[in-house]
């Protein structure tokens, strides 16, 4: 057998649970690889969904999920300042309508407390008004200070970031085709790049997750993919909807289509919550949209939908045991599941990543690094600095002085900076992600054609090749020849 | 005698008149509805021979751009028109430019030059 | 930098441009234009085509032609400084303009006036709420023009357009020029929006069907669009299920409207028309907020330029005065009211002194409601007609411009309408 690559540990998915494997793994002297069959990490679910870093009252006391989630808040507190994320703790409210949803919050309160969760609070109709004067159908809520919103793909790639500082690699466009076994134990992982080397292998490919424990001689599980549709909206809609985070009372599906404002103050509403067979439909729906709206209409009657800016879905993984599947595979003795991380997957996947890379450590006799850089280098978005901040850093690269994106005022400075860092963005989309250019109510009708001239720039190649995202999604064209055309 | 009646929108300005045209025996014989004398001409032309302007871009080398726009200095036969753009595309000129500069003279030998709608400077690299 | 502007321009496109050169002939001695992009002339530099021009420089010329008369017209005049890749971040209320570019870094500009001629931007799928995947392949049409006329590059092959105004056919033809294949041109209206002649040499020229009451219900394809599908709307404008049939095309361009580019002037302290999106302005264009004015696409969207340069050059022209402190400040404010068929008018109120100027002009610039035939506009304030105008045709996409005869000036009470009788 051929080996490309050897290593200790193989990652398996690139998404906010694998990235947070990876940096815990970086923490002891192992050799770790992350491999992601997507052109870029934090494509899958960790692209598309609610960004709430939860408190932890939701989940039945006990489980993997209760128990990752509340470790996990505490993990995104801690690491909040060290990996720069962008993180708001605004709290989050379970809002009640009914009084029968009222006594409902009291259950959710006393499982809260159960399950370690601080500070929480009954709050009157009064206290609610004065928080979110918009949610005018309101009885009383929930209230859970410990509870916040962060910035999903930032928190993937500062955590990738940070792991391949520490010596991690992370190899994109990577596809997990199969295992190479000996004796019931893989000894390697085949990829489209070739066969890799493993010593321990870390399952975290999210909706693919049964898949790859399939191939590998683990079919003990299943992941049905629930898809989530959501509504953003312009900035200046904030005001009309919530400043916070606001869940309705939660049923035994979902936590239930909400009405939340995003670290950049965008607000969304949504996500709703339908299973389906396939793992690729990202298509927003009509009766989707529908479904959202009344709901969302029963906390905030008034939606501006005249500021919707843009619609996206993502898909939950949905494991067949009803909890998170974390740990040591029990028909493959060297595979290490992280899978069916539906909610709470975001704010558990520090805490799975403690779990999965403390067992891996002890396992291999694996000794943590006396110099591991836990910190990433602070980088502040123009927009947010203050005025002689900007002008110190116009005057260190003139690039800073040139704004591209015009909706969220992002620089070429940023936008190259994007691209050259070390999980470095390749694509349209990939800038659009790390720098938000392209994220605002021109939805990159003014940066897109900008952004894809600085990609060909940097990336040296020319402006038809650069893509959007996956092979094949080329923005523009070379213009026909003279004797050319479609006739 | 074959008598006709049409009803055509000029396009020889933003108004967009409704035309209507009489047309006897194939040959326009009278033109009403116009608000300017251009209507008439546009009428007999669109049953005859109808005509076009034509825009459309050239490339360009050394200046701020890659591409000049262009456009016809006077109509060109309507059916000529895609072919007119077909050679265009294989174009390529030098700046600077100044607008109204000859860009093709005589565009597939139709007698009417391809003019720059615009300047374009030589761009210092 | 640091000197006080008599005006500073934010936009140098054909509003900023007649702006300032209106300003510069009413005798502002420091004019200042700040643009965004790498060179003036705003939108029309991408416009190639023609038809601009008949009414303001009585010739017919492309976009960028107009857009060079305009650059001419402020071009080697030592009051009027010009600012290119330069983007202005904030405006506010005392008349600072904070604007960067890569040379010069941040700069913080003071002006006696400011005006504000930003223009729009284009409105977008997810506003529209386009069901189905996010494929690489659907741009705003004048996306699509800034690459298919300035960077030389097609955003594809076969293409459908959303929307049958100005901008859409414009494209249609273009992209038809270029050797693409044009399927289809989709219109939600049971009428399009754009001008006939347009209809006439965009879409009938190259026989590209053009379906009214039709929207798109889903873009197909997951990297790059590979088809959609479409359905017949009701009245309601909502899909009428069993109508949907499908189009082959791997590129969408959507010209689903302008919206009128208002970020800057939404953290100042003027008021809004949320009908037009833009400014509250008088017939001097100045807004609520003392010494800021505004014109052009960012008050309402036109569809004429030559439009925008008058409207700019009233503009320039009072705020140069209030910079030198000629505009008489003993003024009653009569608000403007667009009613009975009139959708939007704007000047949204008159100022008028107590000792009216013998150069004053009150020009309504408006669009009405829905298409009409045979009907008049009636200006009036209170009982007394200030102007009473036959319309044998009257389009929402065509602005109606009427100017109130000095002479009744005098006829102007507490209240202006301007409205249809049918």
């Amino acid at each position: 057998m051929e080996f490309v690559k050897s290593a200790d540990v193989v990652v398996i998915g690139g998404g906010i649970v694998g990235t947070a494997v990876l940096r815990e793994l970086s923490k002891y002297d192992l050799k770790c690889v992350l491999v992601e069959k997507e052109p870029d990490v934090a494509l899958g679910t960790t692209k598309a969904n609610s960004a709430i870093l939860h408190a932890g009252f939701d989940a039945p006391t006990g489980s993997l999920k209760a128990i990752t989630n509340v470790r996990g808040n505490k993990l995104y507190h801690e690491l909040e300042n060290e990996l720069d994320l962008d993180i708001k703790w605004t709290g989050s409210l379970v809002a009640a309508t009914t009084d029968e949803e009222m006594q409902t919050l009291q259950e959710l309160m006393a499982r809260g407390r159960k399950n370690g969760v601080e500070g929480l609070q009954i709050l009157s109709r009064e206290e609610v008004i004065e928080q979110e004067p918009n949610l005018t159908t309101v009885k009383g809520a929930l209230w859970a200070p410990s509870a916040g919103v962060c910035w999903p793909f930032g928190a993937a790639i500062a955590f990738a970031e940070c792991a391949v500082q520490n010596g991690a690699e992370v190899i994109r466009d990577c596809k997990v085709l199969g295992f190479v076994k000996e004796n019931g134990k893989i000894v390697g992982v085949e990829t489209s790049k070739g066969v890799i080397a493993a010593k321990y292998v870390v399952n975290a490919a999210g909706v693919y997750a049964d898949e790859i424990a399939k191939l590998a001689g683990d079919d003990t599980f299943t992941i049905t993919p629930r898809k989530g549709e959501y509504i953003l909206f312009d900035k200046t809609a904030c005001s009309s909807l919530v400043y916070g985070v606001v869940f309705p009372c939660p049923t035994k599906k979902s936590k239930g289509i909400l009405v939340c404002t995003t670290t950049h103050g965008n607000t969304f509403i949504g996500p709703n919550a339908n299973e389906q067979d396939s793992k690729e439909d990202h298509a927003v729906t009509t009766e989707g949209m529908n479904e959202i709206m009344a709901s969302a209409r029963k906390l905030i009657p008034n939606l501006p939908m005249g500021a919707a800016i843009t619609e996206f879905a993502g898909l939950r993984a949905v494991s067949s045991t009803g909890d998170f599947i974390i740990g040591v595979s029990d028909k493959v003795e060297n595979l290490y599941n992280a899978a069916g991380m539906q909610s709470p997957g975001l704010t558990s996947a520090p805490a799975v990543g403690e779990l999965i890379a403390k067992e891996i450590a002890r396992v291999s006799g694996a000794a943590a690094k006396a110099d591991f850089k836990a910190a990433l280098p602070k980088k502040k978005a123009f927009i947010r600095m203050t005025a002689s901040e900007q002008a110190a850093k116009i005057a260190e690269n003139k690039l800073y002085g040139r704004v591209i994106c015009r909706c969220e005022t992002i620089t070429e400075g940023e936008i190259v900076e994007a691209i050259n860092s070390p999980v470095g963005a390749r694509t349209v989309d990939g800038v659009k992600r790390r720098t938000r250019a392209g994220m605002g109510r021109c939805q990159g009708g003014f940066c897109g054609p900008r952004v894809t001239q600085i990609l060909a720039r940097e990336l040296n190649i020319s402006i038809p090749e650069v893509l959007k995202e996956r092979a094949d999604s080329n923005m523009f064209y070379e213009k026909y020849p003279v004797d050319g055309g479609e006739e | 005698m074959a008598v006709e009646t049409r009803v055509m929108n000029c396009i020889m300005c933003p108004m967009g008149c409704e035309l209507t045209v009489t047309i006897e025996d194939g040959v326009v014989t009278n033109v009403t509805g116009n608000t300017c004398p251009r209507g008439p001409i546009y009428a007999k032309n669109e049953v005859t021979a109808p005509k076009r302007m034509l825009t459309s871009t050239v490339a360009i080398e050394g200046g701020v751009l890659p591409l000049l726009p262009v456009v016809s200095a006077d109509v060109l036969p309507k059916e000529r028109i895609l072919d007119c753009a077909c050679y265009l595309r294989g174009v390529k000129v030098q700046a600077p430019v100044k607008t109204g500069d000859v860009i093709v003279e005589n565009i597939l030998g139709l007698g009417v030059n391809i003019i720059a709608s615009r300047d374009m400077e030589l761009h210092e690299q | 930098m640091n000197q006080l502007y008599d005006v500073i321009i934010v936009g140098g496109g054909p509003a900023g441009l007649s702006a300032a050169y209106s300003a510069w002939e009413n005798g502002a001695k420091k004019i200042i234009v700040i643009e965004r992009d790498r060179e003036l002339g705003g939108i029309l530099q991408q416009c190639i085509h023609n038809g601009f021009g008949l009414h303001h420089f009585k010739e017919e010329l492309t976009g960028p032609g107009y857009a060079h008369k305009c650059i001419e017209l402020v071009k080697d005049k030592p009051e009027i400084e010009t600012l290119v890749d330069t983007m202005v971040l904030d405006v506010q209320n005392n008349k600072t303009v904070i604007a960067v570019n890569p040379e010069k870094g941040l700069m913080k500009l003071e002006g006696k006036t400011v005006i504000l001629t930003m223009g729009c931007r284009e409105r977008t799928r997810g506003a529209i709420r386009i069901p189905g995947e996010r494929p690489a392949g659907v741009f705003t049409a004048g996306a699509a023009q800034r690459m298919v006329n300035m960077e030389g590059y097609l955003p594809g092959h076969k293409i459908v357009i959303l929307g049958s105004g100005d901008i859409g056919l414009i494209m249609a033809r273009r992209m038809s020029l270029e050797g693409c294949k044009v399927q289809a041109c989709l219109e939600i209206c049971p009428f399009s929006n754009g001008l006939t002649r347009n209809i006439v040499q965009c879409l009938n020229d190259y026989n590209i069907p053009l379906y009214l009451s039709h929207t798109i219900v889903a873009i197909h394809g997951e990297e790059r669009v590979t088809g959609i599908t479409v359905a017949k709307v009701d009245e309601r404008m909502t899909p009428i299920p069993g109508t949907e049939f499908d189009i082959e095309c791997d590129t969408v361009l959507l010209s689903v409207g302008l919206i009128p580019e208002n970020e800057l002037s939404r953290g100042l302290n003027l008021d809004m028309n949320p009908l037009t999106n833009g400014p509250v302005v008088d017939q001097h264009r100045e807004t609520s907020l003392d010494g800021f004015f505004a014109a052009g696409n960012v008050v309402h969207v036109h569809d004429l330029v030559d439009f925008v340069s008058e409207e700019a050059e009233i503009a320039g022209k009072y705020a140069a005065l209030k910079a030198q402190g000629k505009l008489s400040a003993d003024n009653r404010s009569v608000k403007v009211s667009a009613v009975d068929g009139v959708r939007t008018c704007v000047p949204q109120k008159v100022t008028l002194p107590a000792e009216i100027p013998a150069d004053e002009k009150i020009k309504l610039f408006m669009r009405v409601a829905a298409p009409h035939r045979k009907v008049k506009l009636v200006v009036k304030s209170g009982e007394n007609v200030l102007l009473s105008r036959p319309l044998p045709v009257a389009k929402p996409s065509e602005m109606i411009a009427v100017e109130i005869p000095a002479a009744k000036f005098n006829q102007i009470g507490d209240e202006i309408t301007v409205g249809l009788v049918l």
